[in-house]
């Protein structure tokens, strides 16, 4: 059953072979077992759980269910959820509880889906390999001394270590791609705008998009058709038709299911600094898509190497705006003793925020200091244009890009600590799709060294969901990564 | 010193809180004095997750003003973030309009002086932005402590700002004032200077008369009436002039006004001065403005100030001057316009439209306005109708009553005497017995009777003593005990004098 796919899940649940309760209790007793070692959740609540599956249960009962009521699911912890801690991994919010339901939460909660708890990540999303969280690190369920990626380390960690059937992430640099690659999930960052940022703690909200983290791209469509759609409480958002993610998935195969579709290499994915282990696995996966009917051809990404200093500009100085309201006055951290109003906010702040978000504050603020501005903020802004024309330069001339998600397969924690240029190089090929507002995707496509996953990406054109998912569930059919589970 | 010598250059920016229901990134209620923190929404608090979502209203109001002033409308403007930290800006950045603010260029006519020293000018405007408001700290009654108040956080604002073209603190009040008129004249700011609704920055500089180049400036913050905005550019000027004088300098800095001392003193240096780190906002997207969404503004604006003055002039033969009193509100002139029409359209009336429109005006600008301003009311509140003040003016004009008695008429009129309509005026001359005597057998009698009993003051005319007239004519109007039509009074003893 821990295994089971939403699909198979929801089948069992409507045939009234398991109660939402008993499957809720299931999990919650995984996550009492294991989560202890591998740190994945901060928050849980079983008494709330057990309400919200009793809910479910009762509704399933008068009929009134849908595809995933029932189904319990992990929320990282950047999502505000009444009720609960919504901490963002910082110890800034340690106390924070949220009034409101972030609409993510909202929608997936009104599809009758249980929260099973909330999930670490790195301090307000800001890292890739969840070490930067104040609740310590998440272990890799593949191996206890490897991290998970980050920031939706603890999600994945969870989904992963079969704590929880699926979880919300979300991605501004890869926070979703890079997590699921390392612990062998299917992980999509939507197109900017399709899903609501209200209720989402923002580290950077130009580039910031939840998406659904899960053990197939089934599952990922499931969810994504629970998450999408309009909000009227963000701007941003975008006002588009519904749409049926799995409408390409549940359509008839064949034996060339991806005949006629065209993927796209951009050589600057496969050249220096990609881990021989990983190469080889994309590239095996790259054969089994063109033995499913799909042609690939070379495209060019030019501006690929900018995208990671444009984007250390950009997230750093909204970043910079963002985190000024936690400034211990309304709500969050407040230092217990201060002389003045600008002490509390130096101390509340010193005490509040980590190294890695102070840093990324730090940057953020010169780059958006007078004299500097030009120089990088708008100077990044340039880069990022650039950047998105060649993406769509590039889907001129395919249906999809395909690479690898990062470079190297998860590293053991504390190996990154002393070398943080390092750390920022392994989002460049994530990076890249933030920045243009394009949609990624991650799959598990094999093992590299030490027996950890290795994630191929999918890149597609906005909106272009439905079809990137399709050609990961061809795949997945023809293939069984998605199916391997770490040995507990 | 020599005043005469120095050039005032003034400068102006308006903060007025746009009319809304509200604010103009939430949901929440604008209503002014409810208590602490009962109108701040979570987004107004800036609790985490939360996002601005720009009130429509606002942007409509901001559009009205631009056409009002003749400014240009931007297709697509901007909002930025304004960072910086205080306890009372929640977010720890403003949302403000920066480098695309969505009006631009357009002005205001000012006039200042009176009668034969009134002068016309023109005063451009820069540039008009949507921002918010920030909200309140409150410093009295927390132990030692600062409370906050956000239910002000989050009001929608429209800073106004002028170009630096006026040369006295008389200028700069009279921009105010036709600023804080035509914002109320358009609907989109109540304009209450109390409550804060309405409220001026003064940049002000000297330079030498002749010197084309600007002085530095120094900013005075926050002047929430006329008469403040009046004594701090007075004071600030004189200071500066005093300062270069005694061969000091100016330096750039933001300054408060103090009203108990009438004086103005630095805040912050520009050494101290904020770097703001401006960037467009990321939660908002490019504010775009149809010309089709403007054209449904410009439709429904109401008649200018300025287009109003121009037809009472033509249309009624007003002077520039009380075409200007007139237009200082709409409500003022929609009294005034329905007064001359409804005499215009009284039985009989034979007095014609000019006549009346001039008599309307004087009795709209003079008594109406002095009694209003007397008991604090606003003409809205005026306890007689416009039709009441047409019955009035119709029997002035037609001779029916003097002014003395007119004014009688009007007091009676003011305390609900003689019913609500056109004719009220008629039934209290009636009533009270008002009617001027301007039959001249009945009069000719009265002043015989003057003459008899005042043989000094005719013998006193007579050997060319002017007074003695003034007096005489004094007797006869209290004999008619004022009923007397003066005028004719006049006439008469001239006739029976001379002969």
């Amino acid at each position: 059953m821990i295994d089971a796919s939403l699909r198979e899940l929801a089948g069992a649940l409507a045939a009234k072979r398991l109660s939402s309760v008993e499957l809720t209790q299931l999990f919650l007793e995984r996550i009492e077992r294991l989560n202890p070692s591998l740190n994945a959740f901060i928050t849980t609540d079983p008494e709330k759980s057990l309400a919200l599956a009793r809910a479910a249960d009762a509704r399933l009962a008068r009929g009134e269910g849908g595809p995933l009521t029932g189904i319990p699911l992990a929320h990282k912890d950047l999502f505000c959820t009444a009720g609960w801690l919504t901490t963002c991994g910082s110890r800034m919010l340690s106390n924070f509880v949220s009034p409101y339901d972030a609409t993510v939460v909202k929608r997936l909660g009104e599809a009758g889906m249980v929260t099973l708890g909330k999930t670490n990540m790195d301090e307000f999303a800001m890292g890739s390999s969840n070490e930067t969280s104040f609740y310590g690190p998440v272990k890799n369920p593949w191996r206890p001394e490897a991290v998970p990626g980050g920031s939706s380390g603890g999600s994945a960690a969870a989904v992963a270590a079969r704590l929880a059937p699926a979880a919300t992430g979300t991605d501004t640099g890869g926070s979703i791609r890079q997590p699921a690659a390392l612990c062998g999930l299917t992980g999509l960052k939507p197109t900017y705008g399709i899903v609501s940022r209200h209720g989402m703690v923002a580290f950077a909200s130009s580039l910031d998009q939840a998406g659904p983290m899960a053990k197939s791209a089934e599952d990922c469509a499931w969810l994504l058709n629970a998450m999408a759609g309009f909000d009227a409480r963000d701007s941003t958002s975008l006002e588009r038709p519904a749409e049926d993610y799995t409408r390409e998935i549940a359509a008839r195969g064949g034996d060339k299911p991806l005949d006629g579709l065209k993927i796209g290499l951009p050589r600057e994915y496969f050249g220096e600094g990609l881990a021989a282990d990983v190469a080889r696995a994309v590239e095996a996966a790259i054969a089994e898509f063109r033995r499913l009917g799909a042609r690939t051809v070379e495209v060019p990404l030019p501006n690929m190497g900018l995208s990671v200093p444009a984007y250390y500009v950009i997230a750093p100085a909204e970043a910079s705006s963002n985190l000024s309201r936690f400034d211990g006055v309304r709500y969050g951290h407040r230092a217990a003793e201060y002389a003045d109003l600008i002490d509390m906010y130096r101390k509340s702040r010193a005490e509040g925020f980590g190294a890695e978000v102070k840093r990324r504050i730090l940057i953020g603020t010169y780059a958006l200091s007078h004299g500097y501005h030009v120089a990088y903020y708008l100077q990044a802004q340039r880069i990022r244009r650039l950047i998105a024309a060649d993406f769509a330069e590039a889907f001129t001339s395919c249906d999809l890009i395909m690479g690898p998600t990062s470079p190297r397969v998860a590293c053991d924690i504390g190996d990154m600590a002393g070398d943080l240029i390092q750390m920022y190089l392994s989002d460049i090929y994530t990076i890249g799709v933030n920045l243009a507002g394009l949609p990624g995707l991650s799959l598990p496509c094999g093992f590299g060294e030490r027996g950890l996953p290795v994630g191929l990406q999918i890149i597609g054109n906005h909106f272009d969901e439905a079809r990137m998912l399709n050609a990961a569930h061809r795949y997945q059919l023809a293939t069984d990564w998605h199916r391997r589970s770490p040995q507990p | 010193m020599a005043l005469a010598d120095w050039e005032i250059v003034i400068g102006l920016e308006t903060h007025a809180q746009l009319k809304t229901a509200s604010k103009i990134f939430s949901g929440a209620a604008t209503a002014f004095g409810a208590p602490p923190n009962s109108q701040a929404s979570a987004v107004d608090i800036a609790l985490p997750g939360t996002l601005p979502v720009l009130n429509r209203a606002a942007v409509e109001h901001a559009i009205r003003f631009g056409l009002a002033v003749g400014g240009r409308i931007a297709p697509r403007s901007v909002f930025a973030r304004k960072n910086y930290f205080y306890p009372d800006l929640p977010k720890g950045y403003q949302i403000s309009q920066f480098e695309q603010p969505v009006v631009s260029g357009g002005g205001l006519a000012i006039r200042t002086g009176g009668g034969e020293a009134a002068q016309e000018k023109f005063v451009r405007l820069t540039r008009a932005h949507l921002e918010e408001d920030a909200g309140k700290s409150l410093h009295e009654d927390f132990h030692g402590r600062t409370g906050i108040d956000l239910n002000r956080a989050g009001t929608p604002l429209l800073e106004i700002v002028s170009e630096p073209d006026m040369r006295s603190a008389e200028e700069a009040v009279a921009y105010a004032r036709a600023l804080h008129a035509l914002v109320r004249w358009i609907g989109v700011c109540d304009g209450n200077m109390q409550e804060g609704s309405f409220r001026c920055d003064a940049n002000v500089s000297v330079r030498r008369q002749g010197s084309e180049r600007l002085g530095t400036r120094r900013e005075i913050k926050n002047l929430n009436s006329f008469r403040f905005l009046q004594q701090a550019i007075e004071f600030e000027a004189r200071w500066q002039i005093e300062t270069l004088e005694d061969g000091g300098r100016i330096e750039q800095a933001t300054v408060l006004f103090d009203p108990a001392s009438g004086e103005t003193r630095a805040m912050r240096s520009k050494e101290e001065a904020h770097d703001y780190r401006y960037f467009p906002d990321p939660d908002l997207r490019p504010l775009a403005i149809s010309e089709a969404w403007i054209d449904e503004i410009r439709a429904g604006l109401p008649e200018l100030p300025q287009a109003m003055q121009a037809r009472f002039a033509r249309d009624y033969g007003l002077s520039a001057y009380d075409a200007g009193a007139l237009t200082a509100s709409r409500e003022t002139a929609a009294f005034f316009e329905e007064a001359v029409a409804a005499a215009v359209a009284l039985p009989g009336e034979a007095a014609g439209a000019a006549a009346l429109a001039k008599l309307c005006a004087n009795w709209t600008m003079g008594e109406l306005a002095a009694r209003l301003n007397r008991e604090e009311k606003d003409i809205a509140e005026a306890p007689l109708a416009p039709a009441q003040l047409a019955g009035l003016v119709a029997r002035i004009a037609d001779g029916t009553i003097s002014g003395k008695m007119a004014k009688e008429v009007f007091d009676a009129l003011w305390h609900g005497e003689g019913g609500g309509a056109a004719g009220a005026a008629d039934a209290i001359i009636a009533a009270r017995g008002l009617k001027q005597i301007s039959d001249s057998g009945a009069l000719e009698k009265i002043i015989d009777e003057v003459l008899a009993a005042n043989q000094k003051s005719v013998e006193e005319y007579r050997a060319g003593k002017e007074k003695a007239f003034n007096a005489l004519v004094g007797q006869a109007m209290k004999a008619s005990r004022g009923k007397a039509n003066p005028q004719q009074v006049a006439e008469l003893l001239k006739r029976k004098l001379a002969g």
